[in-house]
């Protein structure tokens, strides 16, 4: 098997009196497309924002490549080659497609034409280079999602964290976006993802882990995972178990 | 991208030419005064711009930059005949590292409570220097009368000379501005404006960033200051240190339209002409005739163009094109 790239050990973290992660633990190695699932509230969006330093878990730690991450800002994070998107989008309004992208890329490339070509060739990658001097406000809800993954990959990240990139897309839209992701998964990018939507979960992953109620309940192969009692009960239901 | 178009470049030029040669044909030293004013106001403007308009730091304190810029050059010179040229890149310094010590607390304030933090600051500074014995607390400080010649920074006979030196330091804050504006930092000033999420997911250190915004705002704000008192000559907190300097500053930034280089040097040609001639035609009437009128106008441009004047001047030109 292939190095570690992303090892997350008893990951715990508590709003108040509501235990959101509880000492969940998981690996992501280099080349892998990991996949996490679970129902509304389960905690999985907790999760990233630990793994990624926008919350400090009260407990367990996150090795990113070796190195002991579990304390440090976002913006370290992102600098050492974590990067991330978010289940409502964010981007910067009042910038064009091509500036929201060149920000990204400004991380790796101190200068301006620098910054410029290589948001370009990012662009040019996730197709959206024809759209790129339109602000970024007019985009759909589909290349929001497509710009925001540019952005993400522009600051040059080995582990790419989406949060719910297939959410609210049609079929359509679904197929390409699973496209990009194997796409970014082939440049060598390792990829962790929550996604709701099982048709790209069981299409992308190596693996699947299932969080419910802040806990991880099983970890395995997608095919494996959803003939898992356990899970059907918790997430899937009867009817997609009788539907494969 | 903030390229220039070739009629942006033409209008500026033509301008400039025309503004280097008002003074021979200003009559009266009324006319020089306002430009001088216009000139300071959009000076700081486009200071306050860097900070606001990019990095959404909305600053009501800007004048306790402006006063420790004055103050300090100004006590350097009465007390140790400290040439103000030295005095004002010290007062930039003094100031740059007051925002910095200021910033660090507020660093994760934003909107609101950034705004009143900052009216407090400004309201603490005037406090402070009211108080302060050694710059001459509430009397203030006179300056002394020396022969009048560029490196004393003074000038009797005529506004021209400062007419061309606040100009100078406009234009230079203009270029400071553009080269912020169109390189990585702009970007980052303008990331954090968005939000702090969406910055520190793009790998950029918003602490960091935000107080170099603040610093270098400081910097230009306080050159301001030290050219007012070099200009008035007399400085005392009541004059240099009040909030309405803020507002005014503000105003000029957003009226003219934050967020783009030249917007607030378009608010100050509009609003320190009116304010200075209501203030000069109607004020003395003591009925506040002059701050209605103000008010009024202010009023009308942020009902009808909330994007500022800069604002509906592009998007003319964006139809016309």
């Amino acid at each position: 098997m292939s190095a570690l790239c992303l090892e997350v050990a008893g990951i715990t973290k508590r709003f108040g009196g509501l235990l959101a992660n509880d000492a969940i633990s998981f690996a992501a190695h280099d080349g892998e497309i990991v996949s996490i699932i679970g129902p509304n509230g389960a905690g999985k969006s907790t999760l990233f924002s630990c793994i990624t330093g926008f919350y400090p878990p009260n407990a367990g730690t996150v090795r990113f490549r070796g190195q002991d991450i579990t304390r440090l800002g976002a913006d370290r994070i992102c600098k050492l080659g974590i990067a991330r998107t978010f289940q409502i989008v964010q981007i910067i309004t009042d910038m064009t497609v091509l500036e929201n992208v060149m920000t990204g890329a400004f991380l790796r490339h101190a200068r301006n034409g620098a910054a410029r070509a290589r948001a370009e060739e990012v662009l040019r990658f996730t197709g959206l280079i024809d759209k790129q001097h339109m602000a970024a406000t007019a985009l759909t809800i589909a290349d929001k999602k497509r710009l925001e993954v540019s952005m993400a990959l522009a600051t040059g990240p080995t582990l790419l964290m989406l949060d719910e990139a297939m959410a609210g897309l049609t079929p359509v839209e679904l197929k390409d976006m699973i496209v990009l992701i194997r796409q970014v998964r082939n440049s060598g990018v390792t990829l962790v993802i929550v996604e709701h939507v099982m048709e790209a979960v069981m299409e992308l992953s190596d693996r699947v882990i299932v969080i419910n109620s802040g806990r991880k309940i099983v970890e395995g192969p997608p095919a494996e995972v959803v003939r898992n009692p356990e899970v059907i009960q918790a997430y899937l239901g009867e009817r997609y178990h009788a539907g494969r | 991208m903030r390229t220039f178009t070739s009629r942006q470049v033409s209008v500026s030029a033509v301008v400039l030419v025309l503004l280097l040669f008002f003074p021979l044909v200003a009559r009266g030293s009324f006319p020089m005064h306002v430009m001088i004013m216009l000139f300071m106001f959009a000076m700081m403007g486009v200071a306050w711009n860097i900070m606001g308009g990019y990095a959404g730091m909305f600053s009501f304190g800007q004048v306790a930059f402006f006063g420790i810029g004055a103050y300090t050059s100004s006590y350097l010179l009465v007390t140790h005949h400290i040439s103000p040229w030295i005095g004002i890149f010290v007062g930039g310094i003094l100031a740059a590292l007051t925002a910095a010590a200021i910033g660090i607390p507020c660093s994760n304030l934003r909107g609101h409570y950034f705004a009143i933090a900052s009216i407090a600051f400004g309201e603490i500074v005037r406090i402070q220097f009211n108080n302060w014995k050694l710059i001459g607390a509430a009397e203030g400080l006179t300056l002394p009368m020396l022969p009048e010649s560029f490196a004393n920074f003074m000038f009797h006979s005529s506004k021209a000379p400062y007419y061309y030196i606040i100009l100078g330091f406009l234009l230079a804050a203009l270029i400071v501005c553009y080269l912020v504006a169109t390189s990585k930092m702009g970007f980052y000033f303008r990331a954090i404006k968005e939000s702090h999420e969406v910055a520190k997911v793009l790998g950029i250190n918003f602490v960091h960033y935000r107080l170099m915004a603040i610093m270098i705002s400081a910097f230009l704000t306080a050159m301001a200051g030290t050219f007012y008192a070099q200009y008035i000559l007399y400085l005392d907190p009541e004059s240099v240190l009040i909030l309405p300097i803020s507002v005014q500053i503000v105003l000029v930034a957003m009226l003219g339209g934050a967020g783009s280089v030249i917007g607030p040097v378009i608010g100050a040609a509009i609003l320190i002409p009116v304010s200075e001639i209501t203030r000069v035609m109607l004020g003395h009437k003591g009925t506040g005739i002059d701050m209605m009128v103000y008010g009024t106008l202010i009023m009308l441009i942020s009902v009808y163009q909330p994007q500022g004047v800069w604002g509906l001047l592009s998007s003319i030109g964006r139809r016309a094109r």
